[in-house]
């Protein structure tokens, strides 16, 4: 059970944007006789405001937050963790700098950077993305360079120096293996924000942009109509809320299994 | 204690000032042309060169970052595009509310988390235990624009307890606040409940107890005291995170704050009042962390000891 449940949410997420494009989905289709109708008998999620399917959308919309979350952390697992390894290997005001920037970034509160960023840069999920790495970047950079300063003086890496071995394959090979760990739990977590993340940009209008679906813009449509239909804003709410929940647990799992503390 | 001061306060300041620079800088990072956004691509050119001039970026950059640090001593943020009042004179109508919002929200945090965490520390592994740390993964897993929308529909719609949204009077603060302050309450309930799970089994809690005292005073004076320092060091991180939530959670409810600006500024292509709006959020940010350290060195002598020595 304790497995089981997260790892079969986050499966059917997986499943429904990787096979998402093969099934018969209709997500812009528009009827008009079923305006704002409830889930129900011949209408599995119900219809919304302009007579569009909510399960074809929820599976549109699965796809985004799966990607978007994928790239920004993909992106950003790579942009921080070099900075932060060569930071903190390179030592000296090369690190002094990188410190600072780290700290200016992380005086942005939550997600106010990016939202000033995708509000400047213009709507759009390539934007979405771009703002996000943006912020996302620090936490694997302060993380990689905080474990890295831990080990860069083990004794391993002196072996590997007396070898002759270059500062670059000292920390590809003989540093960065050792950090994989945490920064793994810290990617599951990362996972779970940046889907957040995007669809509250989505849910302010900044993220992806109309016909297409978003769970956040689907939330921010539904709001309008709670009093006659509460399933449209229901219906994503929950999907949101099982993914980031079960990414968050399969995270706690991921974290006592690999025995990392944080 | 002077040197961890003023140490600590010289970084704040560097902090901010490199947060200005980034804030500056937004609007030259931008990919395209910021004057044409703002004016639309169908916008005249002679138009396009006014307001260019009117906001300084036809000169080199220096000069604008000079000037733009000469009008921040003065407290001048410039002037808004849409409704050519002073930035300072906007922001400081939309603080007020989003101050309160801000209060508002750690207050309900802190009455839901302190008994939780406590319950949850002293039953330790029990029903009571599993079902508040159950409910903390929740809030945390919970986003503030779906969480306002479901108290709208229950507590306004349903159950017709408080308004829908707006700013009038008390009524009208309880959902924001609560919005804003479950993630707090989630994140703070298993702060406090790890953090007094290790003070009680310290020695000191066993003479306490030895002494014969009530259970309720080995946790409320013993242990819980002990144990608020990490907790203290959190709020102040979190305070940050309230006022980036602040954010949407004014947007939900149409709260008339510094968050509900700056969209309304990205909105209107009003760049000027997004760049004041984002500076004054993170500079409050910096602020509110320096002051938690200071209160936690005050409270702490090991932090102020250590650092001097």
């Amino acid at each position: 059970m304790r497995y089981w449940f997260p790892a079969g949410i986050f499966i059917c997420w997986f499943g429904l944007a990787a096979f998402g494009p093969l099934l018969p989905l209709m997500p812009d289709h528009i009827e008009l006789s079923k305006i704002l109708l409830t889930p129900g008998h011949g209408a599995w999620l119900g219809y919304d405001d302009l007579g569009r399917p909510l399960w074809d959308r929820l599976v549109e919309g699965a796809q985004v937050s799966f990607f978007v979350s994928l790239l920004v952390v993909m992106i950003s697992l790579v942009i921080g963790t070099t900075i932060g390894a060569i930071s903190a290997y390179v030592g000296g005001w090369f690190d002094h700098v990188i410190v600072r920037i780290i700290d200016i970034f992380l005086a942005f509160p939550g997600l106010l950077l990016a939202i000033a960023l995708a509000g400047l840069m213009g709507p759009g999920l390539d934007n979405v993305v771009i703002a996000l790495s943006v912020i996302g970047w620090v936490g694997f950079a302060r993380l990689t360079r905080a474990q890295i300063m831990a080990l860069k003086n083990r004794d391993h890496v002196y072996a590997a120096l007396a070898l002759g071995a270059k500062r670059t394959r000292i920390i590809i090979r003989h540093l960065l293996p050792l950090v994989s760990a945490p920064l793994i739990i810290e990617a599951t977590f990362a996972i779970a924000s940046v889907v957040i993340a995007e669809a509250g940009l989505s849910f302010l209008g900044l993220g992806i942009q109309p016909p297409d679906p978003s769970w956040g813009s689907m939330i921010r449509d539904g709001t309008r109509y709670m009093l006659v239909a509460p399933h449209m804003v229901l219906v994503p709410g929950i999907a949101l809320l099982l993914v980031v929940l079960s990414v968050n647990l399969l995270g706690d799992r991921l974290r006592d299994w690999m025995d990392v503390k944080n | 204690m002077l040197n961890f001061l003023v140490s600590r306060f010289f970084s704040a300041m560097v902090v901010v000032l490199g947060v200005s620079c980034l804030v500056f800088l937004l609007i030259h990072l931008v990919p395209g042309d910021p004057i044409e956004v703002m004016l639309g691509e169908s916008s005249q050119l002679a138009d396009r060169e006014a307001l260019r001039h009117t906001l300084g970026l036809d000169l080199p950059v220096y000069v604008q970052l000079q000037q733009y640090f000469d009008g921040l001593m003065h407290l001048d943020l410039g002037t808004s595009l849409y409704s050519k009042r002073p930035i300072v004179d906007i922001l400081s109508e939309r603080i007020p509310a989003t101050l309160e919002l801000a209060i508002a929200g750690l207050f309900v945090s802190m009455i839901v988390a302190f008994p939780l965490g406590i319950l949850a520390a002293i039953r330790k592994d029990t029903l009571w235990d599993g079902g508040a740390m159950t409910f903390s993964l929740l809030g945390i897993s919970v986003p503030n624009f779906w969480m306002g929308p479901l108290l709208i529909l229950v507590f306004s719609l349903w159950l017709g307890w408080f308004p829908v949204s707006g700013k009038d009077g008390v009524a009208s603060l309880v959902l924001p606040a609560v919005t804003l302050g479950t993630a707090l309450a989630a994140i703070l309930s298993r702060m406090i409940r790890s953090s007094l799970l290790e003070v009680l089994n310290e020695d000191y809690i066993r003479t306490a107890r030895a002494k014969g005292l009530s259970e309720r005073s080995v946790i409320l004076h013993h242990a819980l005291r002990n144990a608020l320092l990490p907790v203290i060091t959190l709020m102040g991180l979190q305070l940050g995170v309230l006022l980036g939530g602040a954010v949407i959670t004014e947007i939900v409810f149409s709260w008339p704050g510094v968050g509900q600006l700056t969209i309304e500024a990205i909105q209107r292509r009003d760049y000027p009042v997004v760049q004041a709006c984002v500076l004054l959020i993170s500079i409050a940010y910096v602020l509110v962390n320096t002051l938690t350290e200071f209160v936690y060195a005050g409270l702490d002598p090991r932090i102020r000891l250590v650092r001097d020595g």
